[in-house]
């Protein structure tokens, strides 16, 4: 898929350090962010300002260096669903995702790690993908959410929950595909078939695997 | 009290004030109760054949408290050493809860003893000797000047009793005065000073000193623990906040310079470079977590309880109903306790499967952990678990340890404490 440019971003991290290195990153990349503030209450005014295409985010900021950034993340998704928002996390705990893409119909999030950020390329691409609607988590999350044996995604095989962790991660199936080193129509097969069993709604594809990201994070 | 009287300063200083003060609030109260008492009685006797005058009677039985509660007050003008209220908060808020420990409690009483000598002996005794301390020696003084007013040889009753009509006889009476005052101030005071201490015997609970030390040193264990905790806390912060943002901002560098460098030798420095300062990233991240994890705080112990269980080495289930969140030093030493248990089920019981199970009813947080293993846990074999008892005594809890050999092993944690308002 050709990469978006040109995205108007908004920038909420309280390091400095982060900040103008993100900035610098975004530019690289022919992004533009609009507004780059190092608290949480700044952030909430700043998209009422820039009405950014989408807005990324650290989770502990001031005041209170909880998860402030976080909050503001949810809130700003119940007053404007569907807008755009990318979560960078030092928190790999499955509660802090959870508690995101739990706002909503779950479109248009992600959640990293801010590791992910050293992956230049990785990480615009996540970040264009994010845009462009898909459901994105860090891969490190996902594994550990995996471990979770709270309430098992009981009818899927080992091979199907494999598959979704993967497409939880936000990989086409291609990717999937070249991970598991098997053919993509193998993939689809799968994909169907964790569809049916999670008794997902018939909808538009991107859609289902949204929700089939849904069910696993909520699992 | 006792020290004032002793010094030569005594009648200038606040004390004889004081102690004028204190005696005529004492004897205004017991008369005042002598007054509710009867009547509550009267009241109550009567609306006794028709049932609503029984709770009438019982509140005779709770007037000890707000006579002690004047006291308490009252008795700070005479006496600087505190006067803690012995009397024990209620378990659970609501008036029935309140009734229960006010009735149970050995203060209540002593409180009601305390009102009833008040009212029935102690409040006459205080008056009077406001009254005749101050008028007396205020009489004798002021004779010369009655004297003054009437005219010499002209008769003026000192006290209503003593006629005088000459001045020599006028100025003996004042300086008789002067002499009463002084004697009736250190009267007062050696009054006020016995009533403070009665009131102080009876009211006050007599605490051994070897239990307020039990108590103290109680206490000061909970403020260590405490302190301890806010101190990892700011640990992870300044790790979080400092060394890790750096981290992460010199990845993002390395990153950038990757795309700039042109392939070759230079290239490769460079990825290895990266991919170092990636482990490093990881490895401050499970060491931050070690220290204090976040989730903790953010979420209370059931999120930080299931992660934690997902991080096991062994598969471990998870049955949790802890909406509730508790206290800084219970959360955390329950997930530290759950903590070390998993990490001593990973290297020493064999097991290969494990199971957490939390829940908070009953005022008694209980979290037992079990597993399929090999059993014969020691509490004395060095496996750390006389020192993760050690952690739950300090939040008044209770570890207790069920491991035969051939397993399987049961740890059970009991903590008897009250939720945080508003987390139910």
């Amino acid at each position: 898929m050709p990469a978006t440019t040109g995205l108007r971003i908004v920038l909420a991290e309280d390091s400095v350090l982060l900040r103008e290195g993100l900035i610098g990153l975004m530019a690289r990349f022919g992004h533009r962010v609009v507004a780059a503030v190092s608290e949480a209450d700044s952030l909430r005014d700043a998209v009422q300002t820039h009405d950014p295409d989408v807005v990324v985010t650290d989770v502990r900021m001031p005041p209170g260096f909880r998860d402030e950034g976080l909050r503001v993340a949810v809130e700003l998704r119940r007053i404007r669903p569907g807008l755009p928002i990318l979560v960078l996390s030092q928190y790999v705990e499955t509660v802090y995702a959870t508690e995101l893409l739990n706002v909503g119909d779950g479109t248009s999030l992600g959640y990293l790690l801010k590791d992910r950020i050293g992956q230049v390329e990785e990480f615009l691409d996540a970040l264009n993908r994010v845009v462009r609607g898909d459901t994105i988590v860090d891969p490190e999350v996902v594994r550990q959410m995996l471990r979770r044996r709270r309430n098992p995604l009981g009818p899927l095989t080992a091979r199907e929950r494999e598959v979704l962790a993967l497409v939880a991660e936000g990989r086409s199936n291609a990717a999937i595909a070249a991970g598991l080193v098997v053919t993509e129509a193998a993939i689809a097969k799968h994909i169907r078939s964790i569809f049916h069993k999670l008794d997902l709604p018939q909808a538009e594809e991107n859609h289902r695997r949204v929700l089939a990201v849904l069910t696993f994070l909520r699992a | 009290m006792w020290q004032a009287l002793g010094r030569p300063g005594f009648l200038c200083s606040g004390w004889l004030l004081r102690s004028v003060g204190y005696l005529t609030v004492s004897g205004l109260t017991g008369l005042l109760t002598l007054v509710v008492a009867l009547l509550l009685l009267s009241v109550g006797g009567l609306l006794a054949v028709v049932v609503v005058g029984i709770p009438l009677l019982g509140a005779i039985a709770l007037l000890g408290l707000p006579v002690a509660g004047i006291e308490r007050w009252s008795l700070r003008m005479i006496d600087a050493r505190p006067v803690p209220d012995a009397h024990r908060t209620p378990p659970r808020p609501g008036p029935a809860s309140w009734l229960r420990t006010r009735f149970t409690e050995p203060v209540t009483w002593r409180e009601l003893g305390y009102a009833a000598l008040l009212m029935l002996v102690l409040w006459p005794i205080d008056l009077l000797a406001v009254i005749l301390g101050l008028t007396v020696p205020l009489a004798l003084l002021a004779t010369p000047l009655l004297l003054a007013t009437v005219g010499e040889g002209q008769q003026v009753n000192v006290l209503k009793a003593y006629p005088v009509t000459s001045w020599p006889a006028a100025f003996a009476t004042c300086a008789a005065g002067l002499v009463a005052l002084v004697a009736c101030a250190y009267g007062l005071g050696l009054l006020a000073g016995s009533r403070g201490a009665l009131a102080r015997f009876l009211i006050v609970s007599p605490v051994s000193p070897l239990g307020d030390r039990i108590t103290e040193l109680t206490r000061s264990r909970l403020r260590l623990v405490d302190a301890f905790e806010a101190e990892r806390g700011r640990i992870e912060r300044d790790l979080h906040d400092g060394a890790q943002q750096r981290l992460v901002a010199l990845t993002m560098m390395l990153g950038m310079a990757r795309l700039d460098a042109p392939a070759g030798p230079l290239a490769e420095q460079l990825t290895r470079a990266h991919d170092e300062a990636e482990r490093a990233l990881v490895e401050l991240r499970e060491l931050i977590r070690g220290i204090h994890p976040p989730v903790l705080t953010d979420y209370g112990l059931d999120a930080a309880l299931v992660d934690l269980a997902a991080r096991s080495a062994i598969p471990v289930d998870v049955h949790l109903a802890l909406p509730q969140r508790f206290s800084r030093p219970i959360e955390s030493t329950v997930y530290f306790v759950v903590s070390e248990v998993l990490s001593n089920m990973a290297k020493h019981s064999g097991a290969d499967h494990g199971e957490i199970f939390g829940g908070y009813s009953h005022g008694r947080l209980v979290v037992t952990i079990c597993d399929n293993g090999r059993g014969g846990a020691d509490v004395g074999a060095g496996t750390g678990l006389l020192g993760l008892g050690d952690r739950v005594s300090v939040v008044d809890g209770r570890l207790s340890l069920s491991s035969p050999l051939g397993g399987p092993t049961q740890i059970v944690v009991e903590i008897s404490c009250q939720p945080l308002p508003g987390s139910e």
